[in-house]
């Protein structure tokens, strides 16, 4: 069962093709990569797959069914959420408040404009516990904008992770993060909840080869190859790829 | 720390950001006294109330979904002439012609936001400023509804609730104004603390991400945008009742203008940025104005400035923050 699919994909930009008929297989609770040298085409696709660009052609499938139409609200209520690649958080809001908003719209609760936000005890407790599986419990009450990169950084992964996904999109999530505090952006990688299928759009290859146990490599708009990662670290055309024309940075 | 702990914290600092602080009674006290201590002052106290709702509705637009708007008196002015012109065809009845007028005001700004809500800030700047100008042209045009350049006469004003007469009673007018404007305050406070309103705050933040947790932009910011101008349209009709005519005046861009200069001056996003801006305008120019009237046009520019440059969020209230903490600085160096 494929939790995210995408069908003959395809994005024009006038004349340039960023994604050029993709048949992209994501199969449920996959661990799941995505790599791919500067410029192959990995934005373009996280923004077909989330709505945020519409496809010139083909389909986008979520747990079988045709999501191509869906704005990118819908999307995340059918159960694919995302982070990205350069934090996109609610700077004046703390971390508990960030977290709770996005649980009360998992339960449909955003339109309530008479109840109180925090009054409910179920949605904060949940939302103070995942704070505190992301190593933010003491920074819970800070304002966002003012926590260290890291924390944001580990902010911006809860968020999505709150929303409950299916499928989680993790855009580069060790992007920009210094070297003491990659370990436990990485360990919140690895301690991602089983049951969420992840595709992880990835640039730096230890990252990778360390996380998926499946690995799709984009170039010029198409999928060059896929399979496991000892397929591809020995694939001869992703080694030129990578290797031969040194694109990778 | 236990997850008892931590669940503890977060609730306990939840529940003290929505808790009425002790600012606020003070405040809302001294609101109330003002009733008793400038019984001369009634009519411009009335006036500042009033414009203090009109400046609150706006807060809902800019403090809190960060929807500029140039063009805020349409529906003030709409409000009002739909008060004046249902007092005048059916009931005088001032409940009743609030609440009509603040649904039709609603209903104004629910058909115009969806041009409102297209593009960036200019771009909204520039189509609340053509509604305002289109609105302000119609009620020119059709002055045998509007009495056009002349203005709206002979609004009936029922005592409320059948027993407290408030037509020529500067007194009573300001006690009516007063409580309409807290009830009002009352609920928007509610609303932008519950989870809808915090919804507001993150697609103002940053509308890329909220789209990304689920919540649909644009039916959240059409619901904030038709009820800003329900209030403001409450305000308007507050203003028919107690004025004796409604004019053009109540729509120009004059208005719009102000009410965004009061807002700024108060500071947005805190509720009440838009009653001590309207306060402190409406004081200053009557007694600045008194000795001198270009005098005036030159301290709120002058404040404008100072606020645009320091203390854009907060407006006045971040100076006093400022002060305040520079203070507490000193205090502790000595």
């Amino acid at each position: 069962m494929n939790a995210l699919e995408t069908v003959d994909l395809e994005k024009r930009f006038g004349g340039i093709v960023p994604t050029n008929g993709v048949n992209l297989q994501v199969r449920e609770g996959a661990r799941h990569a995505l790599i791919g040298p500067n410029g192959a085409g990995k934005t373009t696709l996280i923004n077909l797959l989330t709505g945020v660009l519409k496809p010139s052609k083909g389909t986008v499938k979520l747990g079988g069914s045709d999501i191509t139409n869906l704005k990118p609200h819908q999307r995340v209520a059918r159960g694919i959420t995302r982070t990205f690649q350069i934090n996109q958080l609610f700077a004046d809001l703390s971390p508990l408040e960030s977290i709770a908003l996005v649980i009360g719209e998992r339960e449909k609760r955003g339109t309530h404009w008479w109840s109180t936000f925090g009054g409910d005890e179920t949605i904060v407790r949940e939302a103070a516990s995942l704070a505190a599986q992301f190593g933010l419990a003491d920074a819970l009450n800070e304002r966002t904008s003012s926590l260290p990169y890291g924390k944001q950084r580990q902010l911006e992964i809860a968020l999505a992770i709150a929303g409950k996904p299916r499928v989680l999109l993790l855009d580069e999530p060790a992007a920009g993060v210094p070297e003491a505090e990659r370990h436990e952006i990485l360990e919140t990688v690895a301690a991602l909840p089983k049951d969420v299928t992840v595709l992880l759009i990835e640039h730096d290859m230890d990252i990778v080869f360390g996380f998926a146990d499946r690995i799709s490599v984009l170039v010029d708009g198409k999928l060059l190859v896929e399979g496991d990662p000892k397929e591809i670290q020995n694939d001869p055309r992703v080694r030129a790829v990578y290797l031969g024309e040194g694109a990778d940075d | 720390m236990s997850t008892t702990d931590i669940f503890r914290d977060a609730s306990a600092a939840l529940k003290k950001k929505r808790a009425w602080h002790w600012f606020e009674y003070v405040f809302w006290l001294a609101v109330a006294a003002s009733v008793f201590l400038f019984p001369a002052q009634h009519t411009l106290l009335t006036q500042i109330a009033i414009w203090s709702l009109f400046a609150l509705s706006l807060d809902l637009l800019l403090g809190y979904a960060g929807i500029v708007s140039l063009g805020h008196a349409a529906y003030f002015g709409f409000g009002a002439y739909v008060a004046a012109l249902f007092a005048i065809n059916y009931t005088g009845d001032p409940l009743t012609v609030l609440l009509v007028a603040g649904v039709a005001a609603g209903l104004l700004g629910l058909v115009t936001s969806l041009l409102v809500l297209r593009g960036s800030d200019l771009t909204r700047l520039m189509v609340t400023l053509g509604i305002a100008l289109v609105m302000y042209e119609i009620a020119n045009q059709m002055s045998w509804l509007t009495g056009g350049a002349d203005g709206l006469t002979g609004m009936p004003v029922n005592p409320v609730f059948g027993i407290f007469p408030i037509s020529f009673r500067p007194t009573n007018s300001y006690v009516y104004v007063l409580c309409v404007l807290f009830v009002l305050f009352f609920v928007a406070r509610r609303i932008v603390h519950s989870p809808f309103g915090y919804s507001l705050r993150a697609i103002k933040g940053n509308p890329l991400r909220a789209s990304s947790i689920g919540i649909s932009n644009n039916l959240r910011l059409i619901a904030i945008y038709a009820l800003g101008a329900a209030y403001a349209g409450v305000a308007g009709a507050l203003l028919a009742q107690t004025t004796p005519v409604v004019s053009l005046t109540y729509i120009d861009f004059q208005r719009s203008a102000d009410v965004l200069l009061m807002l700024i001056i108060g500071g947005t996003g805190y509720l009440y940025g838009g009653i001590i801006g309207s306060a402190l305008f409406l004081i200053a120019q009557k007694f600045i104005g008194n000795v001198t009237p270009q005098y005036w046009e030159f301290w709120i520019g002058f404040a404008l400035v100072v606020i645009a440059l320091f203390a854009r969020d907060r407006g006045v209230f971040s100076i006093v923050e400022r002060i305040a903490n520079a203070l507490r600085k000193e205090k502790a160096k000595s």
